[in-house]
C-alpha cells in the first residue's frame, strides 16, 4: 500500500467503514509508516474536538410553521363555514337566522378567518426582502412614510428603550385590504404590529391566541384594531403590548 | 395555499417521516448556503418537492432523500446567484489541486489542535471549497454512512472517500494555520 493511499483509507478505518481485510492492511502500513501514523493521530485528535462541538443548526420555528402550513391539514375538521352551508341546504337557517345565531358563528369565523390572514401576512414578511417598505428605526421617519397611503396612519412608536426595536413600516394586506404594519424587533425574532380602523370606538382588552406556533395579541383601542404577532413567547408578547399600550396613552396625553 | 385536494393520510405519513428531518436539513442548508434566509428558503422548497414526490418515494432512507432533494434546490440557489462561484457541480479549481497531505514540520506535540468555539469551527468547514465541504457535513455532522453519501450525492464510494480525506486535510490546514496566526 502506497502513502497515497493509506492517506485516503485512514479515514474510512477512522470511520469504521473497512472490511476486516482492509483494515489490517491499513494497520500493517500505519505501523511501518511514521508519516501516516501521525497523519491518523491528527485526525483522530480533529476529529474528538469536533465531536466535542456542536456543528449543528436548529431550524427556527417558523421555518417549522411555515412548512407545517403548506401541508394539507391531517383531518379536516368541517369549518364553520361549511357547517353553515350544510344549514342553509335546510330550512332550519331561517329559524338560526332568527334567533341570531348565524350572526354569532359568522363573526367568530370571520375573525378566526382574519387571525389567519394576519398570521400567513406575518410568514410573507419572514421571506427575504418582504419584512420592510421603510427601514427606519426612527419613529419620525416611519410614521410619515404612511400617510397617504391608508386612510388612518397607524401608530408608530419607538420602543427601543423599552427592548423592543422599531425596525421599519409596510403595506400589507388583510381581508383583502392594504392596512399598515409596523415592525419591531426582539434579539433576532420579527413582531409584526398591524393596525387597522374600525368604526367601533369601544376598548377590548387584549387576548392571545396561538396559531400554526406563532403568537398573536389583538386588542381594540380609539377606532384601531391591532393584531401583534410573533414566534416569542407569550408573555414576552403581552409585555410588548403593555408597553405599546402605555407608550401610546402618554402620546396622547402628552 | 395547501393542496386541498390531498389525501390527508398522504400528508400524515410525510409529516411523520421527514418532519423529524428539519434540523439535519436546515444544518446542510446553512453550511451549502452560509446564509440563514437562503438556507430557510430552500430547505422549505425542499419539502414542498418532497411532499410532491412522496408518492413515489422508495428509499434509500429518508433523510438521504431529503438530503439530495435539498442538493438540487441549492444548486437552482447557487445558480441563480451568478455572482457567486462553485455551484455544487462544478469541478473545484485550485482546492482539487491541493494535495490530500502536505508534511507539516512542527512535531506532533504542538499540532494538537486547540478547542475553540463552534462559532469560529462553523465557520472554517462554511470556507471549504465544494464539493468537499458537503461530504464532509453529510458524514461528520449528519452521521451519514459513506453509501449514503455516495446516493445523496449521486458519486462512487470511492469518490465519496477521496472527497472526505481531502476535506478533512483542507479543514485541518485551515485551523492550524489559523492557529499560527493568533500566536
Ligand atoms: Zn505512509
Amino acid at each position: 500500500m502506497t502513502c497515497d493511499e493509506a492517506r485516503i483509507l485512514l479515514h474510512a478505518l477512522l470511520d469504521n467503514e473497512l472490511d476486516a481485510g482492509h483494515a489490517r492492511e491499513v494497520e500493517a502500513h500505519i505501523a511501518g509508516c511514521p508519516g501516516c501514523a501521525a497523519e491518523l493521530a491528527a485526525q483522530r485528535e480533529m476529529q474528538r474536538v469536533l465531536a466535542d462541538t456542536n456543528l449543528r443548526y436548529t431550524a427556527p420555528a417558523s421555518l417549522r410553521a411555515r412548512i407545517e402550513a403548506s401541508l394539507p391539514e391531517p383531518q379536516r375538521q368541517p369549518s364553520r363555514r361549511s357547517v353553515l352551508r350544510g344549514f342553509a341546504m335546510g330550512s332550519a337557517v331561517s329559524a338560526l337566522a332568527a334567533t341570531g345565531i348565524v350572526a354569532i358563528v359568522l363573526r367568530q369565523d370571520d375573525q378566526q378567518r382574519i387571525l389567519s390572514e394576519v398570521v400567513s401576512a406575518h410568514l410573507r414578511s419572514l421571506q427575504a426582502g418582504h419584512l420592510t417598505d421603510v427601514i427606519s428605526t426612527d419613529q419620525h421617519t416611519v410614521k410619515p412614510w404612511f400617510n397617504g397611503k391608508l386612510d388612518v396612519a397607524p401608530p408608530v412608536i419607538d420602543l427601543t428603550a423599552q427592548g423592543f426595536t422599531l425596525v421599519g413600516g409596510r403595506l400589507d394586506y388583510i381581508d383583502a385590504r392594504a392596512i399598515g404594519a409596523v415592525v419591531y424587533k426582539r434579539r433576532q425574532h420579527v413582531i409584526n404590529l398591524f393596525v387597522s380602523q374600525t368604526s367601533s370606538t369601544e376598548h377590548r382588552p387584549p387576548k392571545t391566541q396561538t396559531m400554526q406556533g406563532f403568537n398573536c395579541r389583538r386588542w381594540g383601542e380609539r377606532g384601531l384594531n391591532f393584531w401583534a404577532v410573533s414566534d416569542i413567547g407569550a408573555d414576552e408578547l403581552a409585555e410588548f403590548v403593555d408597553k405599546f399600550e402605555t407608550a401610546m396613552k402618554a402620546n396622547v396625553e402628552g | 395555499m395547501p393542496p386541498t385536494s390531498d389525501d390527508p393520510d398522504k400528508a400524515r405519513r410525510f409529516r411523520e417521516a421527514a418532519l423529524p428531518h428539519l434540523d439535519d436539513v436546515y444544518t446542510l442548508a446553512r453550511y451549502l448556503l452560509r446564509d440563514a434566509s437562503d438556507a430557510e428558503d430552500a430547505v422549505q422548497e425542499c419539502y414542498l418537492r418532497a411532499l410532491k414526490h412522496f408518492d413515489s418515494y422508495r428509499g434509500p432512507a429518508m433523510k438521504p432523500w431529503l438530503f439530495a432533494i435539498l442538493r438540487n434546490v441549492c444548486n437552482a440557489e447557487y445558480a441563480r446567484r451568478a455572482h457567486r462561484p462553485s455551484a455544487l457541480e462544478d469541478t473545484p479549481g485550485a482546492a482539487e489541486q491541493t494535495p490530500i497531505w502536505q508534511e507539516s514540520e512542527a512535531s506532533p506535540e504542538t499540532e494538537v489542535l486547540r478547542s475553540r468555539d463552534a462559532g469560529a469551527i462553523r465557520k472554517l468547514i462554511e470556507a471549504l471549497a465544494e464539493p468537499f465541504k458537503e461530504t464532509f457535513v453529510l458524514r461528520e455532522i449528519n452521521n451519514l454512512s459513506y453509501r449514503e453519501i455516495a446516493e445523496t450525492v449521486g458519486a462512487p464510494i470511492g469518490t465519496v472517500m477521496s472527497r472526505l480525506a481531502r476535506a478533512r486535510a483542507l479543514l485541518r490546514a485551515a485551523w492550524t494555520a489559523e492557529e499560527e496566526q493568533a500566536k
